[in-house]
């Protein structure tokens, strides 16, 4: 818990998990999309689908995907600039009975072509967290420099991604490992204390075992 | 554990001398995050900024989305500047403060979480009237911002500042008695009086429920952040005139989490309870989402 939670975040109300978690979501799937968004299909569900739009989650998810913070006032009117920048982008509400009571769904597409398809959820007080990309079910917040691999299971695999990590002086502040089944593919999510460069990314994506690798950068 | 859990704690820091309260919360919370002093007095700088650039730029003609909120903080300065109220200027100032916030926060307009959005209201309500009333230096008011953090952050790590978790009374009482300390801070009251302070207004506040009405941040929040701040102004008040609180403030913030979890989650943040379940509240809230 950091001091200025208590007293912040400075954002555009009304309300700090669907306004501000909700720009926060959309800033966090911008940054594992890689590029400027072209298209968005956002479904959200539960409490974010029954409350949102009086709380201006849309438009808040909209401002996110355009890179805006939580505290810029042009959030409220992130439709016209959407608009302006030929941004295309559709709401859907669904149901999901197990799902946390702030969920949303946004698959996107990317101007250079790449795409996503990814569910997050704002857990309290603007705080958010990233449930799944693709078919990786994961959780991590998206504040950090994030690197997200699926591998396949087998023997030293966390060891030699961990040995480049560590050559490179990078510092892990957090590393969950997850697999579907034994020796069938698994997923490392690890979050480090600095940025990561494209040689040290190359030299991970070129590991035995490593079928890919997602970088999330700092805006 | 949190950095600061429990109000023991931050009197020890206080009687330990040295640096002051405020101060010692400061280098403690930088040093925890790995950001430099000035770095943390920049950022608080830039949070009194955004609560006096919100209270500045309250527009009287904005409605929120739902069209319940707006206006009435203007309604209540006409009725304070022409004379009749009950409680004369001062009084007039703060409960304007509060809703002014509370409905550009529903606006959703800049403002700042203190410690909730629904609750930003209740700090800067009592901090900037007081700041005017007595030449109070900007310095002083970030001190008082870094006591009021310090001692929320003990309510957060005890018991909850999250409606959803533990009711209104971790929102809005959270925000009270964060202003409290803060208050008695300013006006040169002790440790001990902050705690008093802190415990006087959590009390007077406990049970309190989180009832939206069809879910929204707005009825019934933005006038509870005008009885935040009023609530404030008593406790500290009652702390600085010596009274004391019979319940020791670690014990109150205790005895709120305990309250917040025996407490229904109708109560809780879902707009199914409390006035959200009123027939008219039930009739808004058919309208809006039926519109």
């Amino acid at each position: 818990m950091d001091l200025f939670d208590l007293i912040g975040p400075i954002m555009v109300g009304p309300s700090s998990s669907h306004t501000a978690g909700a720009v926060r979501i959309g800033l966090a799937c911008r940054r594992i999309l890689g590029e400027e968004v072209a298209e968005a299909d956002i479904t959200l569900y539960g409490s974010f689908a029954a409350t949102g739009r009086g709380h201006g989650t849309d438009r808040a998810i909209i401002a996110g995907l355009m890179g805006m913070a939580p505290d810029d006032e042009r959030v409220p009117d992130s439709y016209a600039e959407a608009r302006r920048r030929g941004l295309l982008f559709s709401f859907a509400f669904g149901e999901m009975p197990q799902g946390h009571p702030n969920t949303a769904r946004l698959v996107l597409r990317g101007v250079k072509g790449a795409d996503a398809d990814i569910e997050a959820v704002s857990v309290g007080g603007g705080r958010i967290e990233i449930r799944r990309i693709g078919d990786m079910a994961l959780c991590f917040s998206a504040e950090q420099p994030t690197l997200i691999i699926r591998n396949e299971d087998k023997p030293g695999t966390v060891a030699d991604v961990s040995r480049v990590l560590s050559e490179e002086k990078i510092n892990i502040a957090t590393f969950q490992v997850n697999r579907n089944s034994r020796g069938g593919t698994a997923v490392m999510v690890i979050e480090c204390d600095t940025p990561l460069n494209d040689t040290l990314l190359a030299r991970i994506r070129s590991l035995p075992g490593i079928l890919r690798a997602v970088y999330i950068n700092r805006e | 554990m949190a950095l600061f859990y429990s109000v023991t704690q931050l009197e020890d820091f206080a009687a330990r001398g040295g640096a002051p309260l405020w101060r010692q919360i400061l280098l403690a919370s930088a040093e925890e995050s790995g950001v430099t002093p000035e770095q943390s007095l920049e950022k608080m700088n830039a949070a009194l900024d955004a609560m006096l650039a919100a209270d500045a730029a309250y527009d009287p003609s904005q409605r929120s989305h739902s069209g319940l909120v707006g206006g009435d903080a203007d309604k209540l300065r006409r009725y304070f500047e022409s004379g009749r109220s009950i409680c004369g200027e001062f009084v007039g100032r703060v409960l304007c403060g509060a809703m002014r916030m509370g409905e550009c926060n529903a606006c959703m307009h800049r403002i700042v979480a203190a410690p909730t959005a629904g609750a930003c209201g209740v700090l800067p309500a009592v901090l900037l009237p007081y700041a005017a009333e007595h030449g109070t230096p900007r310095e002083e008011l970030i001190a008082a911002l870094y006591i009021a953090a310090g001692y929320g952050m003990v309510i957060a790590s005890r018991a909850s500042i999250s409606g959803a978790e533990a009711g209104c009374q971790a929102e809005i009482g959270a925000a009270s008695a964060m202003a409290a300390a803060a208050l008695v801070y300013l006006h040169g009251g002790s440790a001990v009086q902050m705690s008093d302070a802190l415990a006087i207004a959590l009390k007077n506040m406990m049970g309190l429920v989180c009832d939206p009405v069809a879910g929204l941040v707005e009825v019934p929040c933005v006038k509870r952040n005008a009885a935040g701040a009023m609530n404030a102004l008593c406790a500290a008040e009652l702390a600085l005139a010596g009274v004391r609180s019979r319940i020791p403030a670690d014990e109150v913030i205790d005895a709120m989490r305990a309250v917040g979890a025996l407490m229904s989650p109708l109560l809780k943040e879902t707009g199914r309870g409390g006035v959200a379940a009123s027939p008219t509240a039930q009739r808004f809230r058919s309208d809006y989402f039926g519109s």
